[in-house]
């Protein structure tokens, strides 16, 4: 029974719960046990999970069930489980970006939308592994030790929101929010099989989100499912009056358009295949599930051109300007004073040396490593060489991106250049690390939404394969309809979702 | 120990170029980015919330009534307001401030290119202004176990975020280039003439020594005819058009002994210490300080229609330097009464009197030559000093009514200031009308010329002056009680 229970996707559900079937105490407790049997710790199982609240989890369960039996919900997904990114603020839950500086800090305060899901009724399994405040692709740099791919337990889950996919891609949980700042969410997608959206920037809420980069970062949902995935986005959507980013617009019709789109029916749908972002350094395996894609999309009536956008090459060199920059400012704030770890040197007690010696031992390399190039490229005399230079070239891949949607309703990609590699393999290579997001770094820069969907497997490792949707700025719905067609379409060629066929799970 | 220049020194050989940045602590509901409370003192941080804690995740939002006091303060310095401007990241670690980063306005302030004529001895001197911008407080420290209450030696610092937050206005002129023998009263009229505004604007408590407004004097001398402008000094939140004044002459002494010596003035924040009228050494700064300033991701710009700018400029008040012309004319004040009543603020309480009905003269006698002292004696504002305008009114129409004399009426506005009850009522209590009866005036002046037989002569002998004399007797009989045109009438029947 369990076993079933954890293999339903949100939708299905939403629907046993409503018809009676189940009970959100029965799947929350499905969760917890398979949590109990396949998460392990630091040192082995997939660690997706830095602190699970059983407890909390099953009370709201308990509230969710008497509410159905009192003949209320409050929406769809009540008393369905979901994990969250440890990068969201928590009330009463600890919260520490995966870092030390911040371990054994419990916000007195949610996030927007970590409100919005309790509001809803979702009980809130626990908090996801992540690389430390959001920097990396693969979740080696969490304090914490990292999360196995559950793949394959010796490669990454992709990053920094691998906690996020990885509980989802193992059937922790059903639901996962995750935060997407050069492609946090999308590329663990990929490698993990999963479904990963990040919004239009300002769909959603970021009040409560402990800041990467400001203006870079977005609040989105991880599912096993594009309908999963318009469900959970709808319900978080929206705008936020704490939030002045967050755009003043009616959320989509994204349930409607993945139905829509499940249909299989993509007619007179214009798609581009961006030039700039294949070629040499991608994994054959990748490119060969991409182009069947592609084709794919041609069958169910879409009309496919090859795109250039040319700024796209300078993509990546702008985001670790502009992240950094923003991120130096943003961990300022980390000073030893008020919360989190404190290291007082034997002594001197004085500010600066507490301060100093509290941010050497809280805070990792990469970390480090950004604080110092922000605090380089913003400083007086190089502020305009580097953060400015960054800045117009942030535009010129907005413009980028304007014309191509001129001729085309979405552009497509592979959502990362490769498959999840050996855990360990990048991680003295910085520059490597940061090729995984070659791809989702534009839609980032521009504020554009894209959604990565599982495009089968790589034939050299048989390791999954993301394919990228990206759409116009608050045209979310977009991604929606041809995600749904691609995972449909996909889903009847393998007889089955692409989990279904991860033995090691 | 500096070596100070005497001022007739100074401006004989130096010329000073004058900047002053004036923080104006606005007094809207709610913080700048947050909807707490915006108001002074409190139990430390009960006013407080994630935003304004900069807690890790809170995000900020455009107080709007804080931009539209912004761009009346703008409107109101003859500034051109932004079509479109941003908030800034200014980087710094600051004890007090819990981001470690203000957020304040940078190369795109809300408010620029303005001027404000300020009138010193009857000549006009105009400021011009650089820039208005918005930015917010920072929080306060205690330092406690410290003999001095400052953070050397104290044991530990306590960090009270109540203040962090709220919004502040910061005005900065351009070099104010005056006669060097002027500049000293033109910073101080500048101030005193910003802070009329401020308050007819209604944006600000605008209480400078509560800090609701506060200037930094930035002040450099260059050897007159040099074409350069010397190395400046900063002295830090100056809290009283006094000490403006004095921070001014005192600075432009002690860089002008630094000079004369042939020494370097530093560039540096100094603190202003009004027991003494001096200044110390802060904390050195030097050009390489790096704010690493960026624009606020966190914050969308801030576009002002004009259609509402337009509307505010609408709503601006009198400007103050119109308005006293305008007053003194028709007051008929001169022009050193009304200097008098401009220094001790209290053109606005005036106002408010003569509009009770009092007339203009009697108000400014009561306010400027009685009360004032009183507001000195007690160290508080005018405004403070416990007596309304209405109460003056009616003080001065029971002296019109004879009801008491001017000399009565002190011992009334004691009483009004001791909360004894309204004007009758301390007349009641401490028996202060006038004799209105001339039965017992009659019999003291009997009394006093049988005292002094030969005065009555003089008296009958013409000698009108002579009643004087009479009449102190009368009045020190009656403790003051008489009406000495009344007792002077009834000797001069008497002796007729």
């Amino acid at each position: 029974m369990s076993d079933e229970l954890i293999h339903k996707t949100a939708a299905e559900l939403a629907d046993a719960l409503a018809a009676g079937e189940t009970t959100s105490v029965e799947v929350t407790q499905a969760h917890l046990d398979r949590i109990a049997a396949v998460d392990g710790s630091a040192e082995s199982g997939v660690h997706a999970f830095l602190h699970v609240d059983a407890e909390g989890a099953l009370a709201q369960a308990a509230e969710s069930d008497a509410r159905r039996a009192a003949g209320e919900t409050r929406h769809l997904l009540d008393g369905v489980p979901i994990a969250v990114k440890d990068v969201l603020a928590t009330q009463g839950l600890p919260t520490t970006c995966g870092s030390k500086i911040l371990e054994g800090w419990v916000p007195p305060y949610d996030a927007t939308v970590v409100r919005r899901i309790k509001e809803a009724g979702l009980p809130i399994l626990g908090k996801t592994n992540m690389d430390e405040f959001a920097m990396g692709s693969s979740t080696e740099h969490s304090a914490y030790g990292p999360t196995r791919n559950p793949w394959d337990q010796s490669r990454i889950p992709g990053g920094s929101g691998g906690g996020s996919a990885a509980a989802v891609a193992a059937f922790e949980a059903p639901l996962a929010l995750g935060t997407d700042t050069g492609g946090s969410i999308r590329q663990p997608g990929a490698v993990t099989g999963t479904v990963g959206v990040k919004p239009t920037y300002g769909g959603v809420s970021r009040y409560g989100l402990v800041a990467l980069a400001n203006s870079l970062d977005q609040v989105g949902p991880v599912t096993r499912t594009v309908l999963d995935s318009a469900l959970l986005h709808e319900l978080i959507g929206g705008h936020d009056p704490l939030d002045s980013t967050s755009v003043d617009v009616p959320v989509g019709s994204y349930v409607e358009a993945a139905r829509a789109g499940a249909t299989g029916d993509l007619a007179g749908l214009r798609v581009g295949v961006i030039k700039e972002l294949a070629g040499d350094g991608w994994q054959p395996g990748v490119m060969q599930r991409f182009a069947e894609t592609v084709d794919l999309l041609k069958e169910l009536g879409a009309e496919v051109t090859e795109v250039s956008c040319p700024t796209f090459v300078h993509a990546m060199a702008t985001y670790y300007l502009i992240l950094p920059a923003e991120c130096s400012s943003n961990l300022a704030k980390f000073d030893a004073m008020r919360y989190g770890l404190r290291v007082v040197p034997d002594g001197d007690p004085s500010a600066e040396a507490v301060m100093k010696a509290t941010r050497d031992a809280g805070f990792g390399d990469e970390v480090k490593r950004r604080i110092m190039i922000g605090t380089y490229a913003l400083s007086s005399g190089y502020c305009d060489a580097y953060y400015g230079q960054a800045q117009k070239v942030r535009t010129l891949i907005s413009r980028d991106f304007a014309a191509a949607f001129e001729n085309v309703d979405v552009l497509v990609s592979p959502t990362s250049p490769t498959t999840a590699f050996p855990l360990g393999d990048k991680l003295d290579d910085p520059l490597a690390m940061y090729l995984q997001d070659l791809a989702t770094i534009p839609a980032n820069l521009a504020g554009v939404p894209g959604i990565s969907v599982p495009a089968g497997l790589a034939d050299e490792d048989g390791l999954p394969v993301g394919f990228q949707v990206l759409a116009p700025a608050l045209a979310d719905d977009r991604l929606y309809r041809v995600g749904a067609a691609v995972e449909a379409a996909l889903t009847s060629r393998w007889g089955g979702p692409i989990l279904a066929q991860n033995g090691a799970l | 120990m500096e070596t100070l220049v005497p001022f007739d020194e100074v401006i004989a050989k130096y010329d000073p170029a004058l900047g002053l940045e004036v923080h104006v602590e606005l007094n809207t509901n709610t913080k700048m980015f947050c909807g707490c409370p915006a108001v002074f003192g409190g139990e430390p941080n009960t006013q407080v919330c994630p935003t304004c804690l900069g807690l890790p995740g809170a995000m900020p939002v455009v107080n709007a009534k804080a931009v539209e006091s912004a761009i009346r303060i703008g409107l109101a310095l003859n500034c051109s307001i932004a079509e479109w401007c941003r908030f800034a990241r200014k980087n710094y670690f600051y004890p007090d401030m819990p981001k470690n980063f203000q957020t304040s306005q940078y190369d795109e302030p809300i408010a620029f290119d303005g001027w404000l004529d300020v009138e010193v001895e009857g000549e006009t001197y105009r400021v011009e202004i650089e820039r208005a911008h918005m930015e917010e407080d920072t929080g306060k420290s205690t330092h406690v176990g410290g003999a001095t209450g400052r953070i050397h030696g104290a044991d530990y610092s306590l960090v009270d975020y109540n203040r962090a937050g709220i919004p502040l206005i910061e005005i900065v002129t351009r070099p104010i280039l005056v006669p060097a023998e002027k500049a000293p009263a033109v910073a101080r009229a500048y101030v005193g003439q910003l802070r009329d505004l401020i308050l007819a604007l209604g944006v600000s408590d605008a209480r400078m020594d509560q800090g609701s407004i506060r200037a930094d004097v930035n002040l450099s001398l260059a050897l007159k005819g040099a074409d350069k402008l010397g190395t400046r000094s900063e002295t830090k939140n100056v809290n009283s058009l006094r000490s403006v004044e004095r921070a001014v002459r005192f600075e432009m002494s002690r860089h002008a002994g630094i000079l004369d010596a042939g020494g370097a003035v530093l560039q540096e924040t100094r603190h202003f210490h009004e027991d003494t009228g001096t200044t110390s050494s802060g904390r050195e700064k030097s050009d390489a300080e790096d704010y690493r300033y960026f624009p606020e991701p966190d914050l969308v710009p801030v576009a002002p229609s004009r259609e509402w700018v337009e509307e505010l400029r609408g709503t601006l008040p009198e400007n103050p330097t119109q308005k006293r012309a305008r007053l003194q004319e028709e007051y008929g004040f001169s022009d050193l009464e009304m200097r008098d009543v401009w220094a001790a603020g209290a053109l606005p309480l005036i106002e408010a009197t003569v509009a009770e009905g009092t007339a203009p003269q009697s108000a400014r006698k009561w306010w400027v030559a009685e009360l004032l002292r009183r507001a000195n004696d007690a160290g508080v504002e005018l405004a403070e000093v416990g007596v309304t305008p209405k109460q003056v009114a009616e003080v001065q129409a029971l002296v019109d009514a004879k009801t008491i004399n001017d000399k009565l009426a002190r011992q009334v506005f004691d009483g009004l200031i001791a909360s004894e009850g309204t004007a009758a009522e301390v007349i009641e209590k401490r028996g202060l009308a006038l004799v209105s009866d001339d039965g017992p005036l009659i019999a003291a002046i009997d009394e006093a010329l049988a005292a002094q037989p030969d005065i009555a002569e003089k008296i009958r002998g013409g000698n009108h002056a002579a009643a004087g004399a009479v009449i102190g007797a009368v009045m020190k009989a009656t403790r003051g009680q008489a009406d000495a045109a009344r007792v002077r009438e009834l000797i001069l029947e008497k002796l007729a």
